[in-house]
């Protein structure tokens, strides 16, 4: 039995073309197509029902030090209301999950992937001990508003929620009503994540998609633009598998910071180097090349393949990130992708393909 | 749900053909076909002067999600292909029953008959 989130009624009104995704059933894309939409959050904004994450509270005095070891990131410093992305390993230093935390006055609250909540909720119950309160948070909706008109757009309803930081969050009423916003998202752009409760959720959208600059999005248009941001997927560039170092998520650890599980190997891979690491393509082909397909070098010799492919509607051109053998990929030299019966020549390029706009204010580090 | 051309005949994999003078059949996919797929963004045409036979893999349509294949819907030879939709492949999204993507010289024109009407493949398409 599909899960429907508070906004499913507002999806059909909206025209939305409704799928399963990761037990739920959300939308696809709208009446105007997945190509419109991207391009209409890269230049206006775009409204996201991204309810179908998991969410937690993990509370107490142990929170912090008790997630701390779990990941491999420090969260030691981290001040009520900053943000940090990472990522828990497991003990071969294989990623569980990609997590967002937010550190709050009584803990940590955590958003984790759809389709990992069940595996990733299991482990945190399993892990932490009796000084940590795990609680699962089911009563509230989660949207996202990015683009380069979400933070006017936010202004309207809260001056406070438009002078954050990227990767900061506060609490803050949207037309009275109580809501957690937090400035980040997953497509490259300036943008907000907004938790609010299930009962106002649908209320909270409208006056959002009332507003000229806004229009819904569906879960086609997130993929290819994150895929376009160099965003990793769980499932596709990141699994239990691969490790942060060999996804390019080296940036992630902190120097000290070795308690975590499969941290031997991570720090070894860091020093030494990985036998794969994730990188982006250039696709020389109208002809998209897309997951799964080989990567090989100018021999023939097979030398990674790709994670995550597609068209990319704001560059007009196939893109697509591998996973690739740093040691026998020569940068001098060619390398193909096999799509049916065509050769098509990539070339290695550095993420993203379409420039971070995160807004970051004076002063602040980047997260 | 628009109405189905009934000039035409239907496969199951979602072709419309499109029966012309000496034996030749024009071939393009269905509004629900494009529909269902999404923004296209790539079409490989078949060669031209390629022989295929009825049902063969001739063609495939790539949308932003997926890349799904198209059948000849006769066994015969590919006598035109569509170029101007290697650079506009929404033209097919735009109007599917009026963009063409390859013609078949068709060895026998009975073998459309074990195609559908538009009845009949409106019918399949709302199971």
């Amino acid at each position: 039995m599909l899960k429907k989130t508070s906004l499913y009624n507002l999806h059909l009104e909206l025209g939305a073309k409704m799928a399963p995704f990761a037990g739920y059933l959300m939308p696809m894309q709208y009446g105007k197509g997945t190509l419109h939409e991207h391009l209409h959050c890269r230049s206006h904004a775009g409204f996201f029902d991204i309810s179908h994450m998991g969410q937690c509270l993990i509370l107490g005095d142990e929170a912090v030090h008790e997630i701390g070891q779990l990941i491999v990131s420090d969260i030691a410093g981290l001040k009520a209301g900053e943000q940090k992305y990472t990522v828990l390993t497991n003990s071969d230093g294989g990623i569980i999950d990609d997590i967002v935390i937010t550190r709050i006055d009584s803990g940590l609250m955590i958003i984790v992937n759809a389709a990992s909540k069940d595996k990733v909720f299991k482990y945190f119950y399993s892990h932490l001990s009796g000084r940590c309160c795990f609680n699962e948070l089911t009563g509230q909706s989660l949207f996202a508003l990015q683009g380069p008109a979400a933070a006017a757009v936010m202004k309207k309803f809260s001056a406070q929620v438009a002078e954050l930081s990227f990767m900061q969050a506060c609490g803050a009423y949207i037309d009275g009503i109580k809501c957690n916003v937090s400035r980040n998202g997953y497509t490259g752009e300036d943008g907000f994540e907004i938790l609010v409760g299930n009962h106002y959720a649908e209320q909270v959208a409208r006056l959002l998609l009332d507003e000229d600059e806004v229009e819904p999005i569906g879960l086609a248009a997130r993929n290819t633009l994150r895929l376009e941001a160099g965003l990793c997927l769980y499932g596709h560039e990141i699994d239990e598998s691969i490790t942060p170092v060999e996804a390019g998520l080296h940036w992630l650890l902190k120097k000290n910071h070795d308690q975590f599980p499969g941290a031997d190997k991570i720090l070894a891979q860091l020093q030494y180097g990985a036998e794969k690491i994730r990188v982006g393509l250039l696709v020389d082909s109208k002809i998209p090349v897309r997951e799964g397909s080989i990567i090989c070098n100018s021999e023939g010799i097979g030398v990674g393949y790709v994670t995550s492919g597609s068209f990319s509607p704001s560059l007009g051109y196939p893109v697509a990130m591998a996973l690739l053998d740093p040691y026998t990929v020569d940068l001098g030299n060619p390398l193909y992708a096999q799509v049916r019966d065509h050769r098509i020549e990539v070339a290695v390029t550095p993420l993203p393909f379409v420039p971070h706009r995160y807004y970051r204010k004076n002063g602040d580090a980047p997260a | 749900m628009s109405d189905l051309p009934d000039n035409l005949k239907y496969a199951k994999t979602h072709e419309w053909a499109q029966v012309e003078g000496d034996n030749i059949v024009r071939v393009g996919i269905t509004d629900f076909a494009q529909e269902e797929l999404g923004d296209l963004v790539f079409i490989e045409l078949p060669e031209l002067g390629r022989k295929v036979a009825a049902q063969e893999q001739c063609a495939v349509v790539e949308s932003v999600k997926t890349a799904s294949d198209l059948f000849s819907p006769v066994a015969g030879e590919v006598v035109a292909v569509n170029d101007a939709l290697v650079d506009a492949p929404e033209q097919v999204n735009d109007d599917a029953y009026g963009t063409w993507l390859f013609c078949i010289k068709a060895d026998d024109l009975s073998e459309l008959d074990a195609l559908m009407d538009a009845d009949a493949y409106q019918q399949m398409i709302e199971q």
